[in-house]
């Protein structure tokens, strides 16, 4: 059930293995409550996520995408955070261009005992989709 | 003539190399084709006017012995990036710099002489003289140069073994490069959207845009075309349109040297190189980027450093 009292929506979550996957772990682990908006699917590392990810999941009907990985400094295999950084940067600057709102993308750092952090970003980030609505018209 | 001085240096460096890479003409004077010069012979069939539009820089990766090139300012900026990502052997290169100020398109050309065809042009400076059947028509250069000309900022090739003319410097402000994302940038985003909706929609999908870039090394390997990894599907749908133009975008993040062969060689027109554009203006603010300029450069999405001066952490 959702926390926020609207129709659901589709909103997927790319989170690194070490880092935000266990933040999310914790946060469920310490039963904080949280909106069922967000798809989550695991990753080896922040690095694997191609832009290319986020682009085909906002055109085949994902109405927000999530990545989180390792703070940096932080990353499981030492600077694929790093690079992520730069992509997926370079791709936030992309997509308004192109006219899809940017406020649909966002990337973050959560490490593993954050889970009250992970509770707040799922929180705040769904919140926000709400308020945009969906990106795809039926 | 400068033609006369390609020429000679041609026959100077054929014996060294396995062929020398030049333009030639083609069925009628508005068409110009690349030429393999392999023996003495064909050296005479080489021209060198504003109609030799071809960047042939891309011809080098998939060479495997010793070439030589001919090249113009913005071909010479493909070298540079291929050097910086490791494409080409510097070596086995030998480059003949053509400085030049500006080349036609041949669309613009065809649609101010109403498609007729073409029986003969005298290039000159700065025009071109059009003979058809109903008549003779001179056009300046710079009505009819594909965009890239009117804001060139490096006429004269970066690097080169040989220059077969005097170098050039550039007499456009270096701000207006950017100007038409500018224009884009200013508008909404719905109007934005509007316009690569409508945009994207004539693609048809026949990958010209791919296979003229000379960035695009992965051949047949491209993902717009696997079926495994599958990211698109054969549908003629404007998602899959979009999608196709994003992997084309970007895998040239920080990359595309901005030659134009991209919407040269487009069919429906599409203003293909926006998309790209937009990130190379934005790598230069981020990381004070700019492709194929510098051999030492290492492209931006190839490093990192720990902490980023201008990539600031986004709030929600």
């Amino acid at each position: 059930m959702s926390e926020v009292a609207a129709k659901e929506l589709r909103i997927v979550g790319f989170l690194c293995n070490w880092c935000s996957y266990g933040g999310a772990d914790t946060a469920g682990v310490g039963r904080f409550k949280q909106p069922t908006d967000l798809r989550i699917i695991r990753v080896p590392c922040s690095g694997r996520v191609d832009p290319m990810f986020v682009v085909r999941a906002l055109i085949t009907g994902a109405d927000g995408v999530l990545v989180s990985g390792c703070h940096p400094r932080d990353c499981h295999y030492s600077d694929g955070n790093f690079y992520a950084r730069r992509r997926l940067e370079m791709l936030k600057r992309l997509l308004p261009f192109l006219g899809i709102d940017d406020r649909r993308f966002h990337y973050t750092w959560v490490s593993a005992s954050e889970g009250a952090r992970w509770q707040q970003v799922v929180t705040d980030f769904t919140t926000r989709l709400h308020t945009l609505g969906p990106l795809h018209k039926k | 003539m400068s033609t006369q001085k390609l020429k000679e240096i041609i026959n100077k460096v054929l014996p060294d190399v396995e062929a020398v890479i030049a333009w030639q003409e083609g069925f009628d004077k508005l068409n110009v084709t690349p030429i393999f010069i392999t023996s003495p012979e064909q050296v005479d069939k080489v021209v060198w006017n504003a109609a030799c539009a071809q960047n042939l820089a891309s011809y080098l990766p998939s060479q495997k012995k010793k070439v030589a090139v001919v090249v113009k300012g913005c071909d010479s900026r493909t070298i540079v990036q291929y050097m910086q990502e490791g494409l080409i052997d510097r070596n086995n290169v030998i480059i003949i710099g053509m400085p030049c100020k500006g080349i036609i398109s041949k669309k613009k050309v065809q649609k101010a002489i109403n498609n007729e065809p073409v029986e003969e042009i005298t290039f000159t400076d700065d025009s071109i003289k059009v003979k058809t059947p109903s008549g003779e028509k001179t056009l300046a250069i710079k009505d009819v140069c594909p965009s890239k000309c009117a804001t060139c900022q490096y006429p004269t090739p970066i690097i080169s073994d040989q220059l077969a003319a005097d170098a050039i410097q550039s007499d456009k402000p270096a701000g207006a490069v950017y100007a038409d994302v500018a224009e884009l940038e200013g508008k909404t985003l719905e109007e934005r959207w509007a316009y690569f909706a409508k945009e994207f929609d004539k693609c048809i999908r026949c990958y010209a845009c791919r296979n003229a870039c000379p960035m695009c090394v992965c051949q047949d390997s491209c993902i717009a075309e696997t079926r495994d990894p599958h990211w698109i599907t054969q549908r003629l749908t404007f998602d899959e349109k979009l999608m196709f133009h994003m992997i084309h975008s970007l895998h040239l993040a920080g990359r595309c040297v901005e030659c134009g062969e991209c919407e040269r060689v487009c069919p429906m027109e599409i203003p293909v190189a926006k998309l790209k554009k937009k990130i190379n203006k934005e790598m230069k603010e981020l990381f004070d980027y700019t492709p194929g300029v510098n051999p030492e450069d290492k492209p931006p999405m190839f490093v990192f450093n720990v902490d980023e001066a201008k990539i600031k952490e986004h709030k929600l």
